[in-house]
């Protein structure tokens, strides 16, 4: 079969931005061991701090955006990545929830600054983090704490092919039944965070005998109210309940709105 | 990223405005009038996260999952040592099962970092290239090696962890389930390839061409009779300081300075910088490795104390060796546990906890409640310990080498930073908290 003769093509400039966050997120991109060669032929990695020293200039193709808005620096350069990317896609809890760090949201930043830090007028910090889209238009979410790289992959074929990602909005008790994995909260009366929380880690927890931490964030249209009923009737306190709902997606909506009416007692309610 | 150059001889600022190749967001300036320093900064601007402080009045339970997410880099080390500081506090001894599983998940980790940093980070630097893309183009066979060599360690995390970027099986007192035996032999025929494959790296960094510079460190690591360090030991110096790691806070200490968002570390007799890490680990403990790991470093032309930083890399390749030959052995070995974790006795209390983590000595110490909750948690990462060591390497290696013009003097800065494999996200969530109320 003769070969197609193709037209040379562009390569597409792809970067990588970091905000606040641990890596981890970029860090699966270079942990696609198998893939990682054939990505860099596919495009041109244009800024990808962690893995090069050579920067090319914008505008890019796509940008990947770890971690999350924690200073009023970074609130202003995301604007400029924004102005400078043509898709941008959010990896990870932090850039699409503000991640774990966002349990200050909750909390007196100042405070902390003046118990932690011997120089508190060193410290440039922002009382929030917050999650890119909160601040810019947004693509695409890929959820994760970390993000799973199968899904890293799919998300940048399609966007390079111009389709829709497959990443189904699913809960992760779709991929216990699809593995087999027994129920943990119905045969063993452990607290599981899989019915709310968005499928794609590939059925970790249940399947290592603990029940979900909702690293991968709210599912599309969760009934968290039903489930943490079923957490107080498994003995759960509201206070158990809302630190359960409060880590690596604490300030994602409709996990930060159980946490916090869990929390209030029903006297305190404001009038 | 600008190299400004105000007139020329007379006064020159070499900066790095985001330094590439490491983990996190750091920068660098050095500013030198008539051929003599006037200052060196290595900022770190990552924002900080507050983890200390988040963690208090959580469950203890949660700290292992929580102090992961510090770093994907090496989340290994702060679930095993806020683990382990956890088992303390509470008296509870997790016996020689879970530890020896625990280590093993550790030489994961161990040969993921190590080779993340080594081939695909650092050794770019000895060849003048920009990143292992351009490595990869030119001798695809050894970033081959360095891909199959780092994807066997992220197996292992994964087999024993469940997931190679911030674990779900690991627990305080344990694991949630006892890795499946036929899984754990399955790693036993990669790891005979990875032990040839980590020969192969000892021999070829060896052949790299390293600046001459040789600073008189001094090294901390942990340090233990029989193990190489890596999940327990004491703490020691090559000037003789041999503590126990619940006496570290009486030693060392950290200082708060206006340029970086991390603390830097020192020593409280006030004898200046240390350093932390592979060298430190290697020069005190290099009876502790194993037979074929001396006679590869010795191959490499490697002395029982490696003093320049340069090197680092081989003394990397080195402890990647060792670790491969060490799983090797522990997965041999492994029988399921037939009791995962152990019971957790609350209780009132304080616990230390102290591992070698890829980059050096991360230390914990945490207080809790009798109701299970964190009271109080102070975490010291190697990054910050290493800080004013990479200043002073920085103000050396600037000094003695003013003759190169600046992209050529910008890059060996780079690359002397880089010798650290610092892990700047680590390094900016520490901070010095007792107690914190709303
Ligand atoms: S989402 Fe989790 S893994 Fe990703 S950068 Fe944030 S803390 Fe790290
Ligand atoms: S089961 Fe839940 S907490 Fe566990 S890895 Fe998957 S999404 Fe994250």
């Amino acid at each position: 079969m003769a070969a197609v003769p193709t037209k040379p093509r562009r390569r597409p400039k792809l970067a990588v931005w970091k905000f606040s966050s641990c890596d981890g997120c970029q860090l699966s991109l270079l942990d696609c061991e198998d893939e990682l060669l054939a990505v860099a032929e596919a495009v041109e990695i244009a800024y990808f701090l962690e893995a090069t020293r050579a920067e090319i200039a914008g505008p890019y193709d796509i940008s990947l955006v770890e971690g999350s808005i924690g200073t009023a620096h970074d609130a202003a350069r995301i604007q400029q990545i924004r102005k400078q990317s043509k898709v941008l896609i959010t990896i990870g809890a932090c850039a699409t929830a503000g991640g774990i760090q966002a349990l200050r949201n909750f909390r007196d930043v100042d405070g902390f600054i003046r118990a932690v830090y011997a120089r508190p007028d060193y410290i440039d910090t922002l009382a929030t983090s917050t999650a890119i889209q909160d601040h810019v238009k947004v693509d695409f979410e890929l959820r994760g704490c970390p993000i799973s790289k199968e899904q890293l992959l799919e998300v940048l074929n399609a966007f390079l092919n111009h389709r829709r990602p497959v990443v189904p909005p699913m809960s992760q008790c779709i991929e216990c039944k699809m593995h087999g994995t027994v129920c943990v909260m119905v045969a063993r009366g452990t607290p599981c965070l899989g019915p709310v929380t968005q499928a794609g880690c590939g059925n970790l927890c249940p399947a290592h005998d603990r029940g979900c931490y909702g690293c991968f964030g709210p599912k599309e249209t969760p009934n968290v109210a039903a489930l943490t009923k079923q957490f107080a009737a498994l003995g759960r306190t509201d206070g158990d309940i809302a630190n359960a709902l409060r880590s690596f997606n604490a300030n994602a909506e409709p996990f930060r709105a159980e946490a916090q009416r869990r929390e209030t007692p029903p006297h305190r309610v404001p009038s | 990223m600008t190299i400004t150059e105000t007139a020329p001889s007379a006064s020159r600022t070499i900066k790095v405005d985001a330094l590439a190749r490491v983990e996190g967001e750091g920068a660098l300036t050095v500013r030198v009038k008539n051929g003599v320093i006037q200052d060196v900064k290595f900022r770190i601007f990552e924002p900080p996260r507050f983890f200390e402080a988040l963690l208090v009045g959580r469950p203890l339970t949660d700290a292992p999952d929580i102090t992961s997410r510090i770093c994907g880099i090496c989340p290994v080390a702060y679930i095993t040592g806020s683990s382990q500081a956890m088992e303390d506090a509470l008296g509870v001894d997790v016996g020689d099962g879970i530890r020896r599983l625990r280590r093993m998940m550790y030489c994961g980790e161990w040969i993921e970092s190590h080779v993340l940093h080594a081939y695909l980070l650092h050794a770019p630097d000895f060849y003048g290239l920009e990143d292992s893309i351009q490595l990869a183009r030119q001798a695809p066979g050894v970033v081959e090696r360095a891909l199959r060599l780092k994807k066997l360690g992220n197996r292992i995390l994964e087999v024993i962890g469940g997931r190679a970027v911030h674990p779900v099986n690991t627990r305080v007192g344990g694991f949630y389930k006892s890795p499946d035996r036929a899984a754990v032999r399955g790693l036993i025929e990669p790891l005979k390839q990875a032990v040839e494959d980590s020969l192969a790296t000892v021999r070829l960094f060896a052949g790299l061409e390293f600046p001459h510079f040789e600073p008189d460190y001094t090294f901390v690591a942990m340090h233990h009779g029989t193990d190489y360090p890596i999940e327990r030991g004491r703490i020691v110096s090559n000037r003789g300081l041999d503590i126990a790691i619940a006496d570290f806070e009486q030693h060392f200490d950290e200082e708060h300075v206006a340029h970086s968002n991390a603390l830097h570390g020192v020593m409280k007799d006030g004898s200046g910088p240390y350093m932390v890490g592979p060298l430190a680990r290697y020069a005190l403990n290099h009876a502790q490795l194993s037979p074929l790991a001396r006679e590869a470093a010795a191959g490499a032309g490697l002395g029982p104390v490696v003093r320049n930083p340069y090197k680092s890399i081989i003394v990397r390749a080195v402890e990647v060796l060792y670790a491969c030959e060490e799983a090797l052995k522990l997965a041999e070995d492994y029988q399921e546990l037939a009791v995962p974790a152990i019971d957790l006795p609350f209780r009132a209390g304080t616990g230390t906890g102290c591992t070698e983590a890829p980059r050096g000595i991360c230390w914990h110490r945490y207080g809790v409640d009798g109701a299970g909750r964190i009271t109080a948690a102070r975490i010291i990462p190697p990054t910050s310990q290493n800080q004013k060591q990479i200043e002073a390497d920085l103000r050396a290696v600037v000094q003695d080498n003013l003759h190169l013009p600046d992209d050529k003097l910008k890059w060996r800065c780079e690359q002397t930073i880089r010798n650290y494999d610092p892990c700047i996200s680590c390094a900016t969530h520490f901070l010095t908290l007792t107690v914190e109320r709303d």
